[in-house]
């Protein structure tokens, strides 16, 4: 087990209170794993992956553990997480297009960075040329401004940058959704192979396409309103989801093939509720076709099969 | 309806303007009244600046754009006021389309203030609650709300709303739900059909092959600047003849195929070569369904 996360409860601090972006969740990450984490905006989808890594000052870590590779992760105490920040944690972040200094060469950033972790820019100059022309990049683009590179290059030496000092977990936030079809390719497969090289242990791919997702996730998670759903391999969920709102996410993905004449595509109604005060019971329920007296009270995490869980009352039928 | 002829447009860049990039080359495309015509292509192929000419918002180098058989460039404010009566465009993201010091309902007002200054208050905002109601938003729930109390989707349905008040015949639709989580697209797109069924001719500028295909009847395939597959979108997406629109389908993500399934490579494309030779003519290869160079 690379990872394994129990119970983890994260709120925002607001003027208003707490908003309980992530509301005791659980689930665990074997080696090699790359799990998806599918959902709507508003989630926690990405609240969770932040929470692995840094909290900013706004999040509070209000109770629950993270275990990474038999040692638990200090996800309260910002000062301790440091030295397991990118050696041991690292993240390719949402914007990862504006995540390099625009006043650096490229080189020098890096360099820059390493030393920040007392590593010498030297012993890691031949891998960071390997793996940047690996994923087509010249040595030449350490030379550069991040302005003279174009927006799918600066993505990828985040990636290649990201994963330098080989972590045990990567989570890729979004990395895919500002690029166009082809680069999305190329970007989601060059994760898969930097795991398959073992530049990273496991791996969590945050991300609302779950068409994309599908595509290189072994397991996909699904979360709404700050918990998960339902988790099962990746072919399960897509073939065999049994939450209704895995099914009405499903939905309302238009596939090549089909068109606007022949079958309307549905939405999900109604919108996710607030985390200030988040309903009880099921809180798909306010939205969900199946609702019934029952969903009024905490759904069960029902396993229907191995490594397939669904909080659901419905989940047995 | 809307027609663009042989339409060239290069941007002058770098320093003083010193360099040109021919952006757009030799376009010909025409929307038909309750039509969707897709323009698909990636970042840099030229689809927004198509979108962009039409909207007037920059100049056509060379060729023409006609609407109902006249020429749209607009001399002088006064005529550029009279077609935004009748072309409007909705844009990307919907949180930078919107004042965020102001109530998002200000859009409509806008509109009154310029275009019908006539109409008193309480006919305005019948008029209002009845082109919210079509594009199927509540009028009580968006009326008076800021920008980030809002949903994309919520806030791009009512920039529409805005733009059916002036009764319009085109829409430019660029990428307009490429923001928006997978729970609203829908509403949106299918917003888009409805309006298609009421006569309107839609522009759909969009990278999504499939968003393309579920929604349009004909699509228009480019890149580097240049068109190099068209027709109607059955044949286009079954029967791809282009390498580049068989490489685009092959990277769109699908629940029915994984990638790694399929060992079959990228094929190989020509190199971005001089852009302001005309490109490859565009031939017949079927009935409704064109494909550049072969």
């Amino acid at each position: 087990m690379t990872l394994e996360v129990e119970g983890l409860k994260v709120h925002y601090r607001t003027l208003k209170g707490d908003v309980r972006a992530l509301d005791g969740v659980s689930f665990s990450l074997a080696d090699g794993e790359i799990v998806g984490l599918a959902g709507e905006s508003g989630c926690g989808k990405t609240t969770l992956g932040k929470s692995l890594i840094r909290l900013d000052g706004r999040m509070r870590h209000v109770a629950g553990t993270a275990v990474l590779d038999g040692e638990e992760l200090p996800i309260g105490d910002d000062k301790a997480m440091n030295p397991r920040r990118w050696s041991a944690v690292s993240i390719i972040p949402q914007y990862s297009m504006s995540a390099l200094n625009p006043t650096r060469r490229i080189g020098r950033m890096i360099a820059e960075l390493l030393r920040s972790r007392g590593k010498s820019y030297r012993d890691h100059r031949d891998e960071l040329v390997r793996r940047l022309e690996l994923v087509g990049l010249e040595a030449r683009v350490l030379d550069n401004y991040p302005i003279e590179l174009s927006g799918g290059m600066k993505q990828r030496v985040v990636m290649v940058l990201s994963t330098l000092l080989d972590p045990s977990l990567l989570i890729a936030d979004e990395v895919t959704s500002a690029l166009d079809v082809t680069n999305q390719k190329a970007v989601a497969e060059t994760l898969v192979r930097f795991r398959d090289m073992g530049f990273v242990k496991s791996m969590i791919v945050v991300t609302h396409d779950l068409s994309l997702v599908y595509q290189i996730a072994d397991t996909i998670m699904v979360m709404y309103a700050g918990q998960i759903v339902e988790k099962a391999p990746a072919e399960t969920i897509i073939k065999a989801p049994r939450h209704p709102y895995t099914r009405a996410l499903i939905g309302a993905l238009p596939e090549v093939g089909l068109e606007y004449g022949d079958e309307r595509l549905q939405s999900i109604p109604g919108k996710p509720p607030h985390l200030l005060h988040p309903p009880t019971g099921c809180r798909f329920r306010a939205r969900c076709p199946l609702a019934a007296d029952e969903c009024a009270a905490e759904p069960p995490i029902v396993a229907v099969e191995a490594g397939h869980e669904v909080s659901c009352w419905k989940a047995a039928d | 309806m809307l027609e663009l002829r042989n339409v060239w447009k290069s941007y002058r860049v770098g320093t003083l303007g010193s360099k040109r990039l021919t952006a757009v080359r030799d376009v010909s495309i025409d929307i038909a009244p309750g039509e969707v015509l897709s323009v698909v292509g990636e970042s840099g192929s030229g689809k927004t600046t198509i979108g962009k000419m039409v909207l007037q918002l920059t100049s056509v180098t060379r060729g023409s754009i006609l609407l109902d058989g006249a020429d749209v460039t607009a001399r002088g404010h006064a005529a550029r006021k009279a077609y935004y009566r009748r072309v409007q465009g909705v844009f990307q993201d919907p949180f930078s389309s919107y004042n965020p010091i102001f109530k998002a309902d200000r859009i409509f007002e806008a509109v009154r203030e310029s275009y019908f200054p006539a109409v008193k208050r309480a006919e305005w905002s019948a008029r209002v609650d009845d082109v919210l109601q079509g594009v199927r938003l509540d009028p009580g729930s968006v009326l008076g709300k800021y920008p980030h109390q809002l949903s994309g989707g919520q806030l791009q349905r009512m920039l529409i709303a805005r733009a059916l008040l002036l009764d319009i015949q085109v829409l430019v639709a660029d990428e307009i739900i490429s923001m928006l989580d997978a729970s609203t697209r829908i509403d949106v797109l299918n917003l888009l059909g409805e309006l298609k069924e009421r006569g309107l001719g839609v522009l759909f500028i969009t990278h999504d092959l499939s968003l393309a295909n579920y929604i349009s009847e004909r699509v228009v395939i480019m890149r580097h600047g240049a068109v190099v597959e068209a027709g109607a979108t059955g044949k286009v997406f079954t029967d791809p003849r282009h390498p580049y629109s068989r490489n685009l389908l092959a990277s769109v993500p699908q629940l029915h195929r994984k990638w790694s399934d399929s060992d079959a490579e990228p094929e190989a494309l020509e190199p971005d070569g001089d852009r302001d030779v005309p490109p490859p003519p565009l031939t017949e290869v079927d009935e409704h369904h064109w494909v550049a160079g072969v």
